[in-house]
């Protein structure tokens, strides 16, 4: 099976900001593929140069199999894109916005229904409401709606959970799951980590380099320090507690719990925890529970972000 | 109110709080027209609380949090905020508090140094205490050698834990936080959690809306509004306990499901 | 590419004009209102000049002429000396505004064969008001030495030529169509650039270029609303001009609404290249109002005339659309001509439209940079 997108060395600066370093990834036709990290990133600067927005400094990619330089306006017709912070227009209504969007796809709402539906039916008692009254889950799905209405081969979705409630952004990953088993490949970006699960695989993304590409089960296994959960009253108290405990690697909030990685990697975690049970009993924290865990997507992602160079400015 | 496991580390309580309350609110009810877009919540804040204030998209989350700082006056009920009224002592009210948008915080063309200058001098400090404090928070955030420059060219993470400091930079009694941690890497997010805990520990009252769940699980206690009306109340713990769920987020989902108005307002 | 696309686009463009009904009323209004307001502050029609006549020979010639001025109801005598010295110091304590120096031989030049000599002398320290000053009294002179012609009398002659088409002397009428011009000007610059920069800024522009519209049929999408929002100032603006000012209309309409809509393309052009020359809706408008207003009010001649001007600027005034189409406005308007008069003018408009049309699409990129 050919790839749907082809990504070799991509490099792009802006002024003195490396956005996007040394960057190679392919994503199979018909796959789920997810790009997690945080704002600044490279996201989107990664997103642009697949939509053929911006040419890249270094490097090749093709969507499609086409080449996202020489290949224009190929590309332009075969994408589905939504970009970050829904584009619609705020004075058009439902309705007026997914009719223009299929008329400048040069096709008609009727032809592309089929494939929306699921989506659009959700709105559609909304039809003649201004996009500018809709809630964020609303304009995330008239914003999907959009962007599927001229039945693209490929869907490019940027950041399209950022700023909406939980529920919504549940609903809108059961609809790329219907939407990846009728065969569409989807790339979708997001700064929630725990999105991740929801993909085939996922690729870190920090300071404009990929940090681990995996199916977002195997990204913990890779973690190669004992890693602790702690549990306990006073969090706050307790966090700088692990902190001074000698062989104490990294410390972080976690949910209600406290996530202990201890610097000696060959150290079994069922004695590391009772050490730190002894430890916190003679600090004066009383009833503390602490048992090894595996590691999840966001600690590999932290512990994979604290080993790699800190990037020197905000890549916008 | 507060949970004892979280007390001790807390320093004592402000005082000049009328009923020991940062913030109580009763049958706070606000409407546009015939849309009730809150509808008579009741709750209080403890001074040096963390308080999440969670709620899906279109719940009434800004609406409330617009009129507990003075933005919106209410339609009905009352409600005291650092022991002001919020209908008749909004001026009052804005000396006391800070606040911090995701949106909005600091100006991006003005330097880390004159951005503090600026909000010192907006909210009356004298010049010497704005030389003290800018030292102390530059050193505190391990900004120092970067006091001169553009805000604007700063990552991300640096800006929002910078402006969370800024916004308490005149002491405030509560400070406000809209979304703070919204984009932010997962390790950004945590120490700007930190500093939320050692600002409470102080004894600042923190009032705070993410979308991040696993946040929600930072908070002394949480509320989840659905409808304009307050769910849910209570520790994260009691919360998952009722509704026997695992996590907040699953009980969030399950009160969000169950809304109507959202999307139908 | 397809028709529907453009169609749903103009569609849509429509919608937004219509519904912004603030931004609409304004675009609507401020022609309206900027004409009527600037008709009335900025004509230069001026009354009560204060006039020092010196006559060394006091004459009935002379006496004649001085009450020529005076039955203009604009001229008033402040002093009669026989000796020029008294002039300079009225004019340094701005005790009169022109003086009007009889030769000591005018009347009886005037009465024989060679040249009466007379000399006009105006307070310059506001050079508008001085020109209007020399031009009403030439006026005067002018039809006082017509009349004496008329008489067989043989007079030397002092020819002001625009003011044979403007007999009243009303400056309105010369105004208004310079008003027009630059009222259009700013405000269809004003239209497209925001229109185009707002979509910039909505991220809308982001999906536009990610889809196989090309950069001309965004364009052309943007440019048609708005042309047709342009004509119907252009509309108000000249019905103001014939019903509050009631500036003659002494040739085609038709011409000069055609005329119109080639000067509005224009400048609906300009805003489409400050629009993607720009990076925010708040630069596109300053620089808009900047590249339209600055060049089309100072070197249009509507204010400050070409012909005052020092030579190395007078090529400058070539750049300003609303310099070539005054001269149209005017010809049509007051003179009654017709394109063999005004072919050049309009040709410089033509190819100004087809230059910043082109300009605006090259440089309207279908990437983000």
């Amino acid at each position: 099976m050919s790839n749907a997108v082809e990504v070799r060395s991509l490099s792009k600066s802006f002024a003195s900001v490396k956005a996007l370093d040394d960057i190679s990834f392919d994503v199979g036709e018909g796959e789920l593929f997810g790009l997690v990290g945080p704002d600044g990133a490279g996201k989107t600067t990664l997103f642009r140069i697949l939509t053929t927005l911006l040419v890249p400094d270094r490097g090749t990619a093709t969507v499609l199999g086409l080449d996202v330089v020489k290949d224009l306006w190929e590309i332009r017709s075969r994408v589905g894109y939504m970009p970050g912070g829904f584009a619609l227009y705020p004075d058009l209504s439902v309705a007026e916005n997914l009719e223009f969007f299929a008329a400048v796809f040069g096709t008609t709402v009727e032809k592309g229904y089929e494939l929306i539906a699921p989506i659009y039916r959700q709105i559609e008692p909304f039809r003649d409401r201004r996009a500018e009254a809709l809630s964020g889950g609303m304009k995330q799905k008239l914003a999907l709606s959009c962007a599927l209405v001229h039945r693209p081969d490929i869907l490019l979705l940027d950041e399209p959970t950022t700023g909406v409630d939980a529920v919504s952004r549940r609903e809108f990953w059961d609809q790329l799951g219907h939407l990846k088993a009728s065969g569409l490949t989807i790339v979708v970006s997001t700064p929630y980590m725990d999105e991740a699960v929801r993909c085939d695989r996922v690729a870190l993304i920090h300071g404009g380099k990929i940090l681990e590409i995996d199916p977002p089960r195997s990204i913990g296994t890779r973690y190669g320090l004992p890693l602790i959960a702690v549990r306990g009253g006073d969090r706050f108290g307790l966090l700088h507690a692990l902190r001074e405990f000698p062989h104490a690697h990294t410390v972080y909030l976690f949910g209600d719990e406290l996530h202990y990685t201890d610097s000696r990697a060959d150290a079994p975690p069922e004695t590391v925890a009772n050490e730190l049970r002894e430890y916190l009993a003679g600090r004066g924290h009383k009833g503390v529970e602490a048992h090894p865990i595996a590691a999840g997507i966001e600690d590999s992602f932290m512990e994979l972000m604290g080993s790699a160079p800190a990037p020197t400015a905000t890549a916008a | 109110m507060i949970p004892s496991a979280a007390a001790p580390a807390r320093a004592p309580r402000a005082t000049g709080v009328a009923n020991g309350f940062a913030i109580d609110a009763r049958d706070l009810t606000r409407r546009f027209g015939s849309f009730v877009a809150v509808d008579h919540i009741t709750f209080d804040v403890g001074t040096g609380e963390v308080f999440g204030f969670l709620g899906a998209n279109g719940a009434g989350k800004t609406t409330a949090i617009k009129m507990l700082v003075g933005l919106l006056a209410p339609s009905e009920g009352v409600a005291h905020v650092a022991g002001f009224d919020i209908a008749t002592q909004r001026d009052q009210i804005r000396r006391n508090i800070g606040y911090m948008s995701q949106r909005f915080s600091l100006y991006a063309d003005l330097t880390v140094r004159e951005n503090i200058r600026l909000y010192g001098g907006i909210y009356g400090l004298t010049p010497g205490q704005i030389v003290e404090r800018t030292t102390t928070m530059l050193d505190t955030l391990g900004l120092s050698s970067n006091a001169d420059d553009l805000v604007g060219k700063l990552p991300l993470g640096w800006k929002q834990k910078l402006a969370f400091s800024v916004a308490l930079l005149h002491n405030p009694k509560i400070v406000f936080l809209d979304e703070p941690t919204s984009g932010v890497d997962p390790m950004t997010r945590r120490q700007f959690w930190e500093l939320i805990y050692a600002a409470a520990a102080r004894g600042t009252t923190v009032f705070v809306t993410t979308h991040y769940m696993d946040e929600a699980e930072y908070c002394d206690r949480i509320s989840i509004m659905v409808d304009g009306k307050i769910a849910a109340l209570g520790t994260p713990t009691e919360l998952k306990e009722k509704f026997g769920a695992e996590s907040v987020d699953d009980v969030f989902v399950r009160l969000a499901r169950g809304a109507t108005k959202g999307e139908t307002a | 590419m397809n028709r529907n696309a453009l169609r749903a686009f103009m569609v849509k463009e429509f919608r937004h004009i219509l519904r912004d009904r603030q931004t609409l009323t304004i675009l609507l209004m401020l022609p309206l209102v900027q004409v009527i307001l600037f008709g009335y502050a900025l004509r230069s029609d001026v009354r009560d000049i204060r006039m020092a006549v010196i006559d060394p020979t006091p004459d009935h010639a002379t006496l004649e002429l001085q009450s020529r001025f005076l039955s203009t109801n604009r001229f008033r005598i402040v002093t009669t000396s026989q000796t020029p010295d008294v002039i300079e110091p009225l004019f340094r304590r701005g005790r009169a505004d022109v003086a009007l120096v009889f030769d000591p031989d005018f009347a009886s030049h005037l009465r024989g064969t060679e040249p009466a000599r007379l000399l006009i002398a105006v307070d310059a320290s506001d050079p508008n008001a001085g020109t209007t000053y020399l031009s009403y009294a030439r006026a005067v002179i002018s039809s006082y030495q017509a009349e004496l012609s008329a008489q067989n009398r043989q007079v030397r002659i002092v020819t002001e030529t625009r003011m044979r088409f403007n007999p009243t002397l009303e400056s309105v009428n010369l105004f208004v169509p310079g008003l027009i011009a630059l009222v259009l000007v700013l405000v269809s610059a004003l239209m497209t650039a925001i229109s185009l920069s707002r979509e910039k800024e909505r991220g809308t522009m982001e999906v536009l270029l990610v889809s196989p519209l090309r950069p001309q049929q965004i364009i052309v999408g943007k440019v048609l609303p708005y042309l047709a929002l342009a004509f119907a100032n252009v509309l108000t603006a000249l019905l103001a001009a014939w019903a509050v000012f009631h500036v003659p209309f002494r040739g085609s309409v038709v011409l000069l609404l055609a005329e119109s809509i080639l000067y509005t393309l224009v400048s609906l052009a300009l805003g489409v290249l400050v629009a993607a020359r720009t990076s925010s809706q708040r630069a596109a408008m300053l620089t808009a109002a900047l590249v339209t207003m600055l060049p089309n009010a100072l070197l249009s001649g509507m204010i400050f005339p070409i012909a005052s001007m020092p030579t190395w600027l007078v090529p400058f005034t070539y750049i300003a659309p609303a310099r070539w189409f005054i001269v149209i406005a005017r010809g049509i308007m007051l003179k009654g001509v017709g394109l063999t008069i005004l072919w050049r003018e309009t040709l410089m408009l033509s190819l100004m439209a087809m230059l910043l049309l082109a300009a605006a699409m090259r440089s309207f990129k279908p990437r983000l940079e």
